[in-house]
């Protein structure tokens, strides 16, 4: 319980510094309007974003049975970009939820892609598979770039590729609103993405209709990522670094801590916002670079930092 | 009873299994023995229903497994399947509960919390109950995983070499709860896969002999698990004595 209360605490301090800095001033004449349009639709997008982004890290985790793999490392922003990509070369008028729909369907067979090429990878050293992942959303992200050079589309592709929030404004990020649901819906289906961890031949074992599972989480994982690039661009690592620790603190059980994984990458991408508001004030760093470069020194210390002791019972 | 009947299994072209044909009593311990890449794991998960096989059939108390309903399946039979590398960081109350999954289906009910207390007990886990299964040696884990498959509550339960990797100690822990729970009338028997003659000979009370894919041989261990049948199953001499009253295997 101390916990909650430390990251509600927590949380709440960082919601009132992301409303409360910025660069415009809120007790002028237009204060109450900035707010509403700019500061809470910012504040919104980053606990949102981050939220989805460390969920959708812990079901592909769990999913493929490997702690170092996240959303980044499937290949599935890249897939998602080639989607929007294709959709603003063919159709470029296109609503912004039809484009959100071909990214997502993108998105979800370039990450189902990267499960076949998984399935022939050797699992008993588990950096094969993010560095496999790597390369795969490297080979994905280079032929995007390519077609994006050609098209004279660098400018938007540049605006997928690094995550930031100081574009959001009311009217422009509401999309980000899927992630709630998505998270409820993955709620609901915690103790079956729980099982995947378990690996397949247990799950199955028990009963589970282990494709139908691994699909629904990965549909959930491929939305989450679209809607993200869409509305403030990738974000890396969050999936990564996010679900290790609170698996690390709170173990595995997808039903107990999907609150907590929610709060806790909400809060570090709020975090990584309003850092990047200030560091240069007047002028701001984007939150994916902050997340970045605080997200690299914590891997280390994830990768090499022993085991948390275990707890004794009673 | 498990009946198999004319099975085999190819993967990729290859034969792992030939025109098996077997049968395990529906009680106690049976044992799947054999030289390495004999198809002993291939076998269990055919009878798993995990692994459908190319020909022939696998029929379990009169009903066949590959047609079976992945649910009705799982209250047929539980797998435990080899260790895998990789282990979620699950409590061992976690793990267990997931045992009832194929009951319950996501919402358990007092029964089901009954039956996995139970089982807790009957695998003396209760005072690993909060650790978390990557912080239990490898004794108190694969206590954890058959507690899990006892809590799953079937007429079957298979397990794909529970011994391996333990020491002495802990495989014959492991071993004597095996005999526990496909005890006459507990309504279980239990089927392993298994290298250690030695825990074969004192353990078994039916074993099947698997060599290059084939049976090749099956009945009660006094005409299975012989000096001359072993030494003929592992083209290796194998000797069965008696020391104080009770079967050794010396291999020379």
């Amino acid at each position: 319980m101390r916990g909650w209360t430390a990251a509600g605490l927590a949380l709440g301090v960082l919601v009132a510094a992301s409303l409360g800095i910025g660069a415009g001033d809120l007790s002028g004449a237009d204060g109450g309007q900035l707010f509403l349009a700019s500061r809470m639709p910012r504040t919104a997008a980053a606990l949102l974003a981050g939220a989805g982004l460390a969920l959708a890290g812990a079901v592909v985790q769990m999913a493929v049975q490997n702690r170092l793999v996240e959303p980044g490392l499937t290949g599935t922003p890249e897939s998602a970009m080639a989607g929007l990509l294709a959709v603003t070369l063919i159709a470029p008028g296109t609503p912004l939820l039809g484009r959100m729909i071909v990214a997502s369907v993108a998105a979800l067979a370039g990450t189902a892609g990267f499960l076949l090429l998984a399935r022939h990878i050797p699992r008993e050293d588990p950096i094969l598979l993010p560095l496999v992942g790597l390369v795969y959303g490297g080979i994905l992200g280079s032929a995007v770039t390519w077609v994006g050079w050609t098209t004279d589309l660098m400018q938007l592709l540049s605006s997928w590729q690094l995550g930031e929030f100081s574009g959001v404004l009311q009217g422009r990020y509401e999309l980000l609103w899927l992630i709630a649901g998505l998270a409820a819906l993955l709620y609901a289906i915690a103790d079956r993405i729980t099982m995947l961890s378990l690996g397949e031949d247990r799950a199955r074992s028990l009963g589970l209709d282990y494709r139908g599972t691994l699909l629904s989480g990965l549909v959930v994982v491929a939305v989450i990522v679209a809607a993200v690039v869409v509305t403030v661009g990738v974000l890396p690592f969050v999936g990564l670094i996010v679900p290790n620790l609170v698996s690390r603190w709170r173990g595995d059980n997808l039903r107990a801590n999907l609150p907590m994984i929610a709060a806790a990458g909400g809060g570090a991408v709020l975090a990584s916002d309003v850092l990047g508001r200030v560091i240069r004030w007047p002028y701001e760093i984007p939150a994916g670079t902050i997340f970045a470069v605080a997200g690299a020194v914590l891997f280390l210390w994830l990768l090499y930092a022993p085991g948390k002791a275990p707890r004794r019972h009673g | 009873m498990i009946r198999v009947t004319n099975l085999g299994l190819a993967i990729d072209g290859k034969t792992i299994l030939h025109d098996i044909s077997a049968r395990i009593p529906p009680q106690g311990l049976t044992a799947v023995i054999g030289p390495n890449g004999a198809g002993k794991s291939s076998l269990l998960y055919c009878l798993s229903g995990l692994t459908r096989p190319t020909s022939g059939q696998v029929s379990i108390d009169g009903a066949d497994i590959t047609a079976a309903r992945t649910t009705d399946r799982a209250r047929m039979l539980a797998l435990l399947p080899q260790v895998t590398p990789a282990l979620p960081r699950l409590t061992v109350a976690d793990l267990v509960a997931f045992g009832r999954w194929p009951h319950h289906r996501g919402r358990p009910n007092d029964t089901d919390r009954r039956i996995v207390a139970q089982a807790i007990r009957d695998l003396d886990l209760d005072d690993l109950l909060d650790r978390r299964l990557d912080t239990l040696s490898g004794g108190q884990r694969q206590r954890a995983f058959i507690a899990m498959n006892h809590a799953q509550s079937t007429p079957w339960m298979l397990l794909d070499e529970p011994l391996s990797a333990l020491d002495p100690r802990y495989a014959s822990d492991i071993m004597a709860r095996l005999v526990e729970l496909s005890r006459p009338g507990t309504g279980r028997a239990i089927v392993v896969v298994m290298h250690d003659l030695a825990m074969a000979v004192r353990h078994a009370d039916w074993v099947i002999c698997l060599k290059a894919g084939r049976l090749f041989r099956s009945g009660p261990p006094s005409e299975t698990l012989t000096g001359a049948g072993l030494s003929a199953l592992f083209d290796t001499p194998i000797h069965v004595e008696h020391l104080r009253g009770r079967p050794v295997v010396i291999i020379d």
